[in-house]
């Protein structure tokens, strides 16, 4: 199918656009992007920010916008809460490079699929896994780290500080 | 009948089939995300829109107002702690909690700015102080840790219950917002727990107190109705009198301090214009965020 053809063009392209903050990884494999759809010349692109005050949103708009930019006559991305981002969205890929990139990936906190509903206050404070060595034993520092998306965690088995992606 | 989902014309257009695309549990597998989107046409589920009266409407403006001045407010005075908290760890959280919730703010002004055909920055920095919707609860400066603590705890819990009651409101763009939101006041709010028990146990304790007995009766009138309310909850846009939410925030926070040793005594009811005061505090505050914004009118950068 033709219009197929032209949506999975999007969905390559936005494989290359990476995200502003860590840019190890896409916005594809943060799990943002929320839908891609034709309307005739027109391709509308939903963007599901992390974080709602997150700084970096602005950046991501436009650097999708500027890649999207030939592949329709117009291109439109939207940011929308319809379906809020949780760190559910974060691909397997993507938490792998994050790890990598020295980030804890979130713990999962469950799938779920409802737009509303309460975050357990015992689930998001899990111990978290070094992405350094692997060791469990380690501890929070702090929940609030230097961007709103991250915390701060000390593993004492190889005594290195690291950050893990919060689970929202 | 099911309940009408009240839909602005102007902000629906990005939501109208945006959510029923890559759940979350749709995401095990690579590519998952991308065949979900592509069905994502075929599921769009049509919902009732149905036109807002203007007596509504100009009641969903006021109540948007509220909640937005509440959160930017509060995240500019708590801004003041960034590089002079007590600790460098807390000079962090206070800083991204405060990120947040002016975060909160625009959000919410973007989405009265869509109401009322509007500009987002000029709703924020753009009106006199005595146009501030915020509760009064606001209207102190930061003063010491005590107090900072003490007003965001009474903030916090009762944020939450009023944002769980907006996660149910028919008006769309609202609900999916408080729903987002939610999630990330969760953090602030273990914070602040933490922080009051804290205190409480040790020397602090009575500095505490001084701070809780103090915020006590602004913090009611985060709960003050608003004019208009009868036609929000109508509309089910409100879904519970802000008198009801108030008792349940009560019931909340009422054990806890009380386990904690603070007697706070029966608290007056909500005052009718408990978002209406301003204070010669809250006017140094507006003249420190507008300062730069009205050193030259409708500059950008």
């Amino acid at each position: 199918m033709v219009t197929q053809t032209r949506e999975a063009a999007v969905w390559d392209a936005l494989a290359e656009v990476a995200d502003p903050e860590i840019p190890t990884i896409s916005v594809v494999e943060l799990g943002v992007i929320g839908s891609v759809r034709f309307d005739g010349p027109r391709l509308t692109v939903e963007l599901l920010p992390t974080f709602v005050g997150c700084p970096a949103i602005d950046v991501m708009q436009r650097d999708i916008a500027e890649r999207l930019r030939g592949l329709a006559d117009e291109v439109s991305v939207e940011i929308s809460f319809a379906e809020p981002w949780t760190s559910e969205r974060i691909t397997p890929e993507g938490r792998e490079k994050l790890r990598v990139s020295g980030f804890a990936p979130p713990v999962s906190i469950g799938a779920t699929s409802a737009s509303a509903y309460e975050l357990d206050e015992l689930a998001i404070l899990p111990i978290a896994t070094c992405p350094y060595c692997g060791s469990r034993n380690t501890s929070l520092e702090n929940p609030f780290g230097p961007t709103l998306c991250r915390a701060i965690y000390h593993c004492a088995d190889c005594r290195q500080p690291f950050e893990q992606f919060k689970a929202v | 009948m099911s309940r009408p989902h009240w839909t602005d014309a102007n902000a629906a257009s990005s939501n109208a089939d945006g959510g029923h695309v890559a759940r979350p549990d749709a995401l095990d597998a690579s590519g998952v995300v991308r065949r979900a989107a592509l069905a994502s046409d075929d599921a769009a589920a049509a919902s009732t829109e149905v036109e807002l009266d203007a007596t509504t409407r100009a009641a969903l403006a006021e109540l948007l107002l509220s909640v937005a001045d509440d959160e930017f407010v509060i995240g500019f005075w708590d801004s003041e702690w960034t590089g002079i908290a007590p600790m460098l760890e807390e000079d962090v959280a206070m800083s991204s909690i405060s990120q947040d919730e002016i975060g909160h703010a625009r959000a919410l002004y973007e989405l009265l700015a869509q109401l009322t055909d509007d500009d987002a920055d000029r709703i924020a920095f753009g009106r006199p102080a005595d146009d501030f919707r915020h509760a009064t609860l606001m209207n102190h400066a930061r003063t010491d840790w005590a107090f900072s603590i003490a007003r965001r705890y009474l903030y916090e819990t009762a944020d939450a219950t009023r944002l769980a009651a907006l996660a149910r409101s028919s008006y769309e763009p609202l609900s999916n917002l408080a729903a987002k939101m939610r999630r990330e006041e969760t953090y602030h709010l273990m914070h602040m727990d933490a922080w009051l028990r804290r205190l409480a146990a040790g020397a602090g304790h009575d500095r505490l107190a001084a701070a809780l007995e103090r915020a006590w009766p602004d913090a009611q009138a985060i709960f003050a109705p608003i004019s208009g309310e009868g036609d929000l909850l109508a509309a089910g846009i409100l879904p519970e009198p802000f008198s009801t939410l108030r008792r349940r925030w009560l019931d909340r926070v009422e054990p806890v301090l009380s386990e904690l040793g603070f007697a706070l005594g029966e608290p007056v009811a909500a005052p009718m214009d408990g978002r209406l005061q301003r204070t010669d505090e809250f006017r140094w505050l507006h003249g420190q965020f507008t300062m730069v914004s009205s050193s030259e009118i409708g500059a950008s950068w």
